[in-house]
């Protein structure tokens, strides 16, 4: 597949599969190609070229498979919603047009936020939470999806360790349950700690391969360049 | 006292006027939301003029003025959102240059008109004093179109409002979507346009939303204090009118003006007064931060 931006910007000839219950690193460098490519899988931008297929047929977006949690910096948290409301979101695609959420929809986000460890809170603003504890909001809003696809924006940024746990379990029960896990990340430890396979952007397809036999340093200093400084 | 308000309730002028800025209050309060959590504020001020030139030609033609008005709405609703997907002109210059190009074809038109002038005043800052019984029957039913388009499509607008890319990976149509909410726009700007005129619309639209916001943290009570706030203006806009004088329009943006002010010194938690008196606690969070407790981890799975 390829996406891009305009006439600027173009990332080509990506093509990788990832099994059910995979988690894939996206890494590369700044302006790589993280975003891009998982902005293109969620439906932000279009495609250029080529095709996503989820389970053996192209990917329809209106069946709702595709969970997005975005980087904190792209949420409008001054907008009148509680992290209830919030989490509720994850349920719209499931309720259809027109229809509101119902009473199970309701139990859900209930229990997702309960899962999270934010149970009773969900009728707070989301503005009243803290950095860590929004992040799990967004968590608990893709849980209740029910996807097949969950891509995090930089989940790992500038959280504390509790919520850093938080995530791992998290992630780990996506993979538990068959979920696709995309990361867009700048964590190597996290990449080296967390994933199964490992997508390698640096404005064009470096390459992809299950973790343990391509997160090496040669596939880091061509992925990198001068950049990056691999102790092996 | 009981005067102020049985007095002009005896005119059947005033009673029209009420049912009429009850109805607009209602549909701008609940449109001018998405409005203001949209940040197009300057597209609702942009389509209240462009309907600029379908009301004078409406004029000429003897017809309704809503007809003339609605076509060159949906035509800069359509306009906006097909120049502003060009990723060569922003989204700002795309409704400027039809803001400016419409409101001028209308001042063209009007030139050509011999006797035009003692009505321009009526159009340019509203009549509401003047609307006749099918005006209100006019407003009402559009008003109940517009509503109701909202309420059936209300979790799709949320999500488009809050997160567009949820709504894009959710498979939203989300340009048709922003159409439709332009020509939500645009159907209550023409509702309205007898009562204040199109200079005046976008106080309507835009003052009650920002006042419900300060006073609440959720969008469904932002919806309904928004729509009293509009109402309550308005209601108090011409009943201040009649007696002091003045011009109806005017009056009702101003009252609508000083309820927002009201709000802004002593909303409960965004208020001017209650942000001092929590840092002078010792909240030293501009944005009304309370954090909550971090303890509780969660189960697992």
């Amino acid at each position: 597949m390829g996406a891009g931006y305009g006439s600027t910007f173009h990332l080509g000839g990506i093509s990788f599969q990832a099994g059910a219950g995979s988690v894939v690193g996206l890494i590369g460098p700044n302006g790589g190609g993280k975003s891009t490519l998982l902005k293109a899988v969620a439906g932000v931008i279009p495609l250029r070229e080529g095709q996503i297929r989820l389970g053996g047929r192209p990917l329809r977006r209106n069946e709702g498979h595709i969970a997005f949690v975005p980087q904190r910096e792209e949420v409008n948290w001054d907008f009148p919603v509680s992290a209830g409301d919030v989490v509720l979101m994850g349920r719209y695609r499931a309720a259809g047009w027109v229809r509101r959420p119902g009473a199970e929809d309701r139990r859900k986000a209930g229990a997702a936020l309960a899962r999270l460890g934010l149970e009773g809170k969900g009728n707070r603003h989301i503005s009243q939470f803290s950095g860590g504890q929004q992040q799990r909001i967004f968590l608990a809003r893709a849980l209740v999806q029910e996807p097949r696809v969950v891509l995090l924006d930089e989940p790992f940024t500038g959280i504390d360790q509790e919520n850093r746990e938080v995530l791992h379990q998290v992630i780990a029960g996506f993979a538990r349950d068959g979920v696709i896990v995309l990361i867009a990340t700048h964590d190597l430890d996290e990449v080296a700690a967390m994933t199964t396979h490992v997508c390698c952007l640096a404005g064009r397809f470096v390459a992809f391969g299950p973790t343990a036999s391509t997160f090496t340093p040669e596939t880091l200093r061509a992925t990198f360049g001068g950049q990056l400084a691999v102790f092996a | 006292m009981l005067d102020f308000i049985t007095e002009p309730l005896g005119y059947p002028f005033i009673q029209r006027a009420l049912i009429e800025i009850v109805i607009v209050g209602t549909v701008c309060g609940l449109v001018g939301c998405f409005v203001v959590l949209r940040g197009l504020a300057f597209v609702g001020d942009a389509l209240a003029h462009t309907v600029f030139p379908g009301v004078v030609l409406s004029y000429i033609a003897g017809r309704s003025i809503m007809i003339g008005a609605f076509a060159f709405g949906a035509l800069t609703a359509i306009g906006i959102g097909v120049l502003s997907r060009s990723r060569r002109v922003s989204a700002d210059s795309a409704v400027g240059v039809l803001f400016a190009a419409f409101f001028a074809l209308g001042v063209v038109l009007i030139s050509r008109q011999a006797g035009f002038k003692k009505d321009l005043g009526s159009l340019l800052f509203g009549n509401v004093l003047g609307v006749s019984r099918e005006d209100v029957i006019a407003t009402l039913i559009i008003a109940v179109i517009v509503i109701a388009v909202l309420f059936l499509l209300l979790k799709e607008f949320t999500v488009v409002a809050f997160d567009a890319t949820m709504a894009r990976s959710l498979g939203y149509p989300v340009f048709a979507l922003d159409l439709v909410l332009l020509l939500l726009v645009a159907a209550t700007i023409v509702v309205s346009l007898q009562t204040v005129g199109n200079i005046l619309i976008l106080a309507l639209i835009v003052t009650p939303p920002a006042t419900a916001r300060l006073l609440t943290d959720r969008l469904g009570q932002m919806m309904a204090l928004s729509v009293a706030a509009g109402v309550l203006a308005g209601v108090a806009g011409i009943f201040i009118s009649y007696h002091a004088d003045t011009a109806a329009g005017g009056t009702i943006v101003l009252a609508g003006t000083a309820l927002f002010l009201l709000a802004l010194v002593f909303a409960p938690n965004h208020g001017l007064l209650s942000t001092f008196l929590q840092r002078r606690r010792g909240y030293h969070h501009v944005h009304h931060y309370h954090p909550i407790d971090e303890a509780a981890p969660p189960g697992g799975h």
